[in-house]
């Protein structure tokens, strides 16, 4: 039997197992504030953390995630959570999104990315956050987590 | 749903104690063709309650600010605190799409310009409703009444009262036909950079796209078309889904496999399910009349086109001056031809719907821009009456123009009707590269006439491209002209005496649609393309020369200088070791604004090109938000970077060759250079700003390749050519 938890919960899950996690998210849990985006690992609109990397969760089968940590954008906490916190703050107070798709996986890639860097240059966050933003984004993205780890671009 | 309004010019939902106005007639300057024919019409509500103010934006928020802009016209005459102000999209039914000016559509970068004046009436309007009922109240003048943040307050007797009370009153009292305006010195919000209120959403994911919308009873489709554009489909066999154990006869988990005209779907209880299913359907498709299309043969095809002696009819679009005798006379002639790729949308939320549909209703939920068009594309389909179809708006996962179509609503609501019950359709990426309305490829040859002191005196331009107008608007299609293939080429603002544009439509079998700035985009490219050519040709600083053919056209030389000035010019770029560097210009006006771009690059010496750093400037006259406008510019320069760089859409044996973003690459935070945007102080009409930042950033970044390389560029994507030296 096949037990994971998802922002805190622990759930036993029975579809089958090579379901993608993406699926039991955002139908079975009603989690939509995960995304899908390209079902190919190519766009990052589906990021979760899972034991706290950054995952693709369009490509990643339940089965693989027996015992599994998840925390989705749901799940981010920010009394508890500082990195969490000031990541949105810094996404609220630069304007990012503007469609907003690609948010909630940016943001979780940020915090993925600020908990083990807290202080990312430049070179580190281009390696980090591969996620698509088709609305332009980006150079606000990069202001949000310099702001975020309070670096200066 | 309850009726929002009624149409008369008081609108008063009863007993509710709501005030809720229709932005009607007297609001409305109406393009003449409408006028008098037309019913009240709405491009807005506007709900005062005890609840607080709602105003509801009957335009589709797909990212570029709407739910801040429009309200924010409405907040400034109303006296409200924005921080109390919710924004929502307007429901559209029968009974109101039909009455928004325009149509309840979301495009031409028009929303801002076309609500600037009726918007704020409106606000005005309810305010001085507010007052009335205030004076009738305390039986006091409505002159010694003052207002401030949402509260109607008369000094001489300290008292205040909030909007909220007052709406059911102010309800009831006539509607001001020409309520004065604030003068704009005066104004608090307008002209700030206010915070959009639909952001706290989108960074919790709490915010709703089309594909969030969960309803109790969901089913999930999957879907494939005929992998030829514009096939149909013909035989399926599910045998191998089959399962004659369960209630539906397929294998536990699936309800239905439906065929449609061009496709095939499979309805299950989840997408992931549903999309593996559809895999193992065996599908027959008529291949069509495309079957053979391939891009080796469509680009002399539309290239042939362009020559003197082709048979195709010629449709002049713009004429003026005697370009015979001025190329006769010229002294001088520079020509280049011009070649531009399909490019697909793309937006990263794939297209999608949810649809209810019984005998006697159609209830849909729609990450769309054009919800109008479903109330008549949908009854004959449906067999229903426009009035029992219902429209609820979502939040639009990006868009740019893309989902100014309406397939994938259709199959939703033909999936519901098919299996009983709603169901929520999701193209994979791959179905949504594959089966987009493109941009049109264009060709385009442009011969320019110099006189004996090098000045331009005569400019001939021939497109060549498919017609979006005939498919979507066959009657704007006047005398085989589609006006969207040569848009921003007879008005761009330089001094012209001679100029002849004309335009051969050359239909593909791909589709082609509306792509973010349309025509323009197509032709920015080679406008600016060639008066950088010109000025290359005549060993004149493109800067210089622009400034001397803009000479009568002020706002666009100030939007000219801002950016120039901004970027340094004329001081080239920092060299760098291993590497050649170069600026590049171009301007474009379209959409009611003025736009010029500077982009530097940076070409290795083994041909890596880096995008460095792009200013920019824009007039787009009063500046409503100027961090929207911003961000608009940002965001319309990287899409257009992102399609200059690496975008194309090629096809083979009718199919489309891309397919995910792995082989249709768009740009990456990583390569996102550095954007400045710098806004005009300018008391003009306000323009639009969604679509204009996008036509010059691919000739400046060209022209920014030739300063640095010495190479021309004539065609598009940049990823096409090698660009190390030597
Ligand atoms: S949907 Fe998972 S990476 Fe794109
Ligand atoms: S804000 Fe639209 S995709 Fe990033």
């Amino acid at each position: 039997m096949l037990t994971m938890a998802v922002n805190g919960r622990t759930l036993t899950v029975t579809i089958p197992g090579d379901t993608p996690l993406l699926w039991l998210l955002r139908e079975q849990l009603q989690l939509t504030g995960t995304k899908f985006g390209c079902g190919a690992g190519l766009c990052g609109a589906c990021t979760v953390l899972i034991n706290g990397h950054a995952v693709r969760a369009c490509s990643v089968p339940v089965s693989s995630l027996d015992g599994a940590e998840i925390v989705t954008i749901e799940g981010l906490d920010r009394r508890t959570d500082a990195v969490a916190a000031r990541v949105i703050d810094a996404w609220i107070a630069e304007q990012v999104p503007q469609c907003g798709y690609c948010a909630p996986g940016m943001i979780i890639a940020t915090i993925a990315l600020l908990r083990r860097t807290p202080q990312p240059g430049d070179q580190e966050i281009d390696a980090a956050i591969t996620n698509l933003c088709r609305c332009g984004t980006y150079p606000r993205i990069r202001r949000a987590i310099h702001r975020a780890a309070s670096t200066t671009p | 749903m309850s009726p929002l309004i009624t149409l008369s010019r008081r609108a008063v939902l009863k007993g509710t104690g709501a005030l809720i106005l229709g932005f009607q007639l007297p609001f409305l300057p109406l393009p003449p063709a409408v006028a008098g024919s037309t019913p009240m019409p709405v491009n807005a509500w506007l709900r005062i309650s005890a609840a607080g103010v709602t105003i509801l934006v009957a335009k589709a928020e797909m990212g570029q600010g709407v739910f801040t802009a429009l309200p924010m016209l409405v907040a400034e005459e109303l006296d409200v605190d924005w921080q109390t102000v919710r924004a929502g999209p307007a429901p559209s039914d029968a009974g109101t799409a039909g009455l928004v000016p325009g149509g309840m559509h979301t495009g031409g970068s028009t929303s801002v310009s076309a609500s600037f004046l009726p918007l704020r009436r409106a606000g005005a309007a309810a305010r001085l409703m507010l007052m009335a009922a205030a004076a009738r109240l305390w039986r006091v003048p409505i002159t010694e009444l003052t207002t401030a943040n949402g509260a109607v307050s008369h000094a001489a007797t300290d008292r205040r009262a909030g909007y909220g009370a007052l709406a059911g009153l102010a309800a009831r009292q006539p509607v001001p036909p020409d309520p004065p305006l604030r003068d704009p010195a005066t104004w608090t919000l307008i002209g700030r950079s206010l915070p959009r209120p639909d952001t706290p959403a989108k960074v919790t994911g709490l915010a709703r796209f089309g594909l969030d919308i969960r309803l109790s009873d969901l089913l999930y489709a999957a879907i494939r078309h005929c992998p030829v554009l514009g096939g149909t489909l013909a035989k399926i066999d599910a045998a191998a889904l089959k399962d004659k154990s369960t209630a539906t006869g397929y294998r536990a988990g699936i309800v239905a496999v439906v065929s449609l005209p061009d496709a095939v779907a499979v309805v299950a209880e989840g997408w992931w399910q549903a999309q593996s299913a559809l895999a193992e359907v065996a599908v027959s498709w008529n291949e069509g009349a495309n079957a053979g299309l391939a891009s080796t043969t469509l680009d002399p095809t539309l290239s042939k086109a362009l020559d003197p002696g082709n048979p195709r009819a010629i449709a002049i679009a713009a004429s003026r001056g005697d370009i015979d005798r001025a190329m006769a006379g010229a002294v001088r002639v520079v020509e280049s031809v011009y070649r531009l790729p399909f490019l697909a949308h793309a937006p990263l939320e794939p297209m999608n719907a949810t649809a209810s549909v019984t005998a006697t209703r159609c209830e849909l939920w729609l990450p769309t821009q054009d919800q109008e068009r479903y109330l008549t594309v949908l009854p004959p389909l449906l067999g229903l009456k426009p009035d029992q179809i219902a429209i609820h708006t979502t939040f639009l996962g990006g868009s740019f123009g893309r989902r100014l179509e309406c397939d994938f609503g259709v199959e939703a609501a033909l999936l519901s009707r098919a299996v009983g019950r709603p169901v929520q359709v999701i193209w994979s990426r791959e179905e949504d590269i594959r089966h987009d309305f493109y941009r049109p490829a264009s060709v385009s040859r442009i011969t320019v006439g110099l006189d004996g002191a090098n000045r331009p005196v005569g400019w001939r331009h021939r497109v060549v491209a498919p017609s979006i107008l005939a498919r979507v608007r066959p009657m704007a299609l006047k005398d085989g002209l589609d006006g969207a293939a040569v848009a921003g080429i007879a008005d761009q603002p330089y001094a012209l005496p001679a100029l002849c544009v004309d335009y051969v439509r050359q239909d593909t079998g791909v589709p082609v649609g509306f792509w973010r700035s349309v025509g323009h985009g197509n032709n920015a490219f080679s406008v600016e393309s060639m008066i950088d050519e010109v000025a290359a040709a005549i060993d004149r600083d493109p800067c210089v020369l622009r400034r001397e053919l803009l000479a009568g056209s002020p706002r666009a030389l100030r939007v000219l200088d801002l950016a120039t000035d901004q970027a340094g010019w004329p001081r080239p770029p920092a060299p760098v070791a291993g590497g050649r560097r170069g600026r590049g210009l171009a301007l474009h006006q379209a959409f009611g604004s003025v736009v010029a771009e500077v982009a530097e690059v940076t070409v290795s010496d083994d041909g890596r090109l880096r995008v460095d750093r792009v200013v920019a400037a824009i007039d787009c006259g009063v500046a409503i938000n100027p961090d929207l406008i911003r961000a608009q510019l940002e965001g319309g320069i990287l899409f257009g970077l992102s399609a200059a760089l690496t975008g194309k859409i090629t096809i083979d044996k009718g199919r489309v060759v891309q397919s995910n973003f792995h082989d249709a690459p768009v740009l990456t935070l990583r390569d996102a250079p550095v954007i400045e945007v710098h806004i005009v102080d300018s008391a003009e009409p306000p323009g639009g700003v969604g679509e204009a930042g996008t036509p010059p950033i691919a000739p400046a970044l060209t022209n920014a390749i030739f300063a640095a390389t010495g190479r021309r560029l004539r065609s598009l994507p940049v990823g096409d050519y090698d660009l190390a030296s030597g």
